[in-house]
């Protein structure tokens, strides 16, 4: 696991959701490069144009509300995206993205304190960010242990392929 | 403990589970929707070879039936072809349905189990007892793997809705009223349990209406404790036993909230946000190009039937389109036999194949840059239904047939 993260921060405002992230017409497409081309097309169409791959998104409340598809994820992870911040983030976005090894800490006025184009580092175990222009550091949620497991392993795809070994040996 | 910890603890082998406790709990029923290729990517990733249990899945391919474009069709083959192979028991193809409506019509939906699907809507399963939730691609595939999914316990608020609705008044409108009081993140990580006169009296249809709009309040399952009606409901589609868990009285709910609706009008969500609510007679009258009435929201017979009823012999508005898709099957079937479809084909409708039609802005009827639609569906977020020009008003049926007959958004009491 990839504990210490530092990238350049875009902001975004509160229940940014699975439409804004990855609009619903393009959920026929399979392919992950294919995915990444419509990252957060609903919110800002010239996005995944001007993202540099190890930027990282910095949200509000709720961050990944309404659908299940695992598709906004993949569109942020085959971009680029380091890590998403956010006030908060809904649960199937929090599941998705820790399954699939997208980091994400809860930081409470991140948004508010942090400005676009700000550089930062995120410590993902001790829960911090601190911003590398101001020295500033703001302590957010520290994952929990099942969710660290999960990560540790490289995401729940190589934790369940490991498992599955395993009942095949015994 | 209440009845959806009892839920989570039968499916884990605990006689106990505590919120915030994660148990691995093994699931009664998966659902794969056509959006999901990604699940059986993820499942031969996984370096899975067979379902653990074929009998406890199903594929329903509704969000895109039947397929509008050679990509959505070759996954639904794809998809096909998984369910043959692993000898998957349960396949509802393109003439089936929404699943929401699908899967409870096919007697798979009964009070205590845990039922789990690639879509976030399956909350609406509470209506009939289940614990419903919504899960990613990724997820489902371990389900599919192992037969087993991790949960963490969630707390539990209750909603209590007294009162008897005036005339006209449905479901959708009460839980637009209450999404506008407490917000779209007000349940996230947390189940919603419904309870109260209003939700006695209620439609199986409306209780799912109810269940179905928790998630956007960000809940992750919702409940309804089953009675005479669900029970009725179940046994008509069923005969296999299952176990009715009922909440201790000493249960600590997380946050309460009680709501009377006997003085409740027609209510709208404003565009682009569902918890922008406000009364359809307080909101100006704008010019609508399309109505849509459908998906496991809003398109059951009871909703195609007050359509139905306000449309009677009169016209959809020069100018404006009336989309009706039925939620299933069954539900188009029992639409045809009472009328209710001749009688809105005559008013100007578009019927088009079960489903989920435009909801998600796939087909049969997206909206093109700075277009007006009313919806029964449940999410108005910028470009849900197409162009993200467009403005999505989220009403009830019944305010949906009244705006395609006028052409604006109408509040429906004049014509109930």
């Amino acid at each position: 696991m990839i504990n210490v993260i530092k990238g350049k921060v875009w902001i975004f405002g509160n229940n940014i959701d699975t439409d804004q992230i990855y609009p619903g017409r393009y959920l026929e497409l399979t392919e992950p490069n294919k995915i990444a081309t419509h990252a957060m097309e609903g919110v800002d169409p010239t996005f995944s144009k001007n993202f540099k791959s190890g930027d990282i998104l910095i949200a509000g409340d709720n961050f990944g509300c309404g659908s299940s598809r695992e598709h906004a994820v993949i569109t942020l992870k085959e971009l680029g995206v380091a890590a998403v911040v956010a006030n908060s983030f809904a649960r199937i976005f929090y599941r998705n993205a820790i399954n699939l090894g997208l980091p994400v800490l809860i930081c409470k006025d991140a948004c508010l304190k942090i400005k676009k184009g700000e550089n930062i580092s995120l410590n993902l175990s001790a829960g911090i960010l601190t911003s590398l222009e101001t020295g500033e550091s703001i302590q957010g949620e520290k994952l929990s242990d099942h969710v660290i497991n999960i990560i540790s392993n490289g995401g729940v795809i190589p934790m369940i392929r490991a498992q599955l070994l395993r009942n095949t040996k015994k | 403990m209440h009845a959806l910890e009892k839920i989570l603890a039968k499916a884990s082998g605990k006689k106990q589970v505590s919120r915030g406790e994660i148990v691995t709990a093994k699931v009664d029923m998966a659902e794969v929707n056509d959006l999901y290729l990604q699940v059986i990517q993820s499942f031969h990733k996984m370096g899975a070879t067979r379902v653990k249990c074929p009998d406890k899945v199903c594929f329903v391919l509704d969000h895109y039936a039947p397929a509008p474009t050679i990509h959505s069709a070759a996954n639904q083959k794809a998809m096909r072809e998984f369910v043959k192979e692993q000898k998957i028991q349960h396949l509802f193809d393109i003439n089936e349905g929404v699943c929401h409506q699908v899967m409870p019509e096919a007697g798979i939906v009964y009070p205590g189990m845990l039922l789990v699907a690639t879509d976030s809507h399956t909350t609406t399963h509470g209506a009939f007892g289940a614990f419903g939730t919504g899960v990613g691609a990724t997820d489902l595939a371990t389900i599919l793997a192992t037969g087993e999914l991790w949960f963490r316990v969630p707390a539990i608020i209750k909603i209590k809705i007294d009162g008897t609705p005036r005339k006209g008044v449905m479901a959708k409108d009460i839980i637009l009223y209450i999404i506008g009081k407490l917000g779209p993140s007000a349940a996230v990580y947390k189940g919603i349990e419904y309870c109260g006169s209003a939700v006695d009296q209620m439609s199986m249809s409306g209780r799912m209406v109810l269940c179905n709009m928790a998630v956007e309040m960000g809940a992750k399952t919702s409940y309804i404790q089953p009675d005479k009606k669900t029970i009725t409901y179940i046994k008509s589609k069923t005969d296999k036993k299952f176990q009715v868990f009922t909440t201790d009285l000493d249960y600590q709910y997380s946050d309460e909230y009680n709501f009377d609706i006997t003085d409740l009008t027609s209510q709208v969500a404003k565009p682009d946000h569902i918890d922008d609510v406000d009364n359809v007679s307080d909101v100006e009258p704008v010019k609508i190009d399309q109505v849509f009435i459908g998906t496991c929201t809003g398109g059951r017979v009871e909703d195609i039937g007050i359509a139905a009823k306000i449309l009677s012999g009169k016209r959809v508005h020069d100018g404006t389109r009336l989309v009706v898709i039925p939620a299933s099957k069954n539900v188009f079937l029992e639409s045809l036999e009472k009328g209710y479809i001749t009688s809105l084909i005559k008013s100007g409708a578009t019927i088009s194949a079960p489903g989920c039609g435009p909801c998600l802005g796939a087909h049969q009827g997206v909206l093109a840059p700075g277009e007006y639609c009313v919806t029964t569906s449940s999410r108005n977020f910028p470009g849900r239904m197409g162009s993200t020009d467009a403005k999505i008003f989220c009403a009830s049926p019944a305010t949906a047939a009244a705006s395609a007959l006028e052409g604006k958004l109408s509040d429906p009491q004049k014509y109930l």
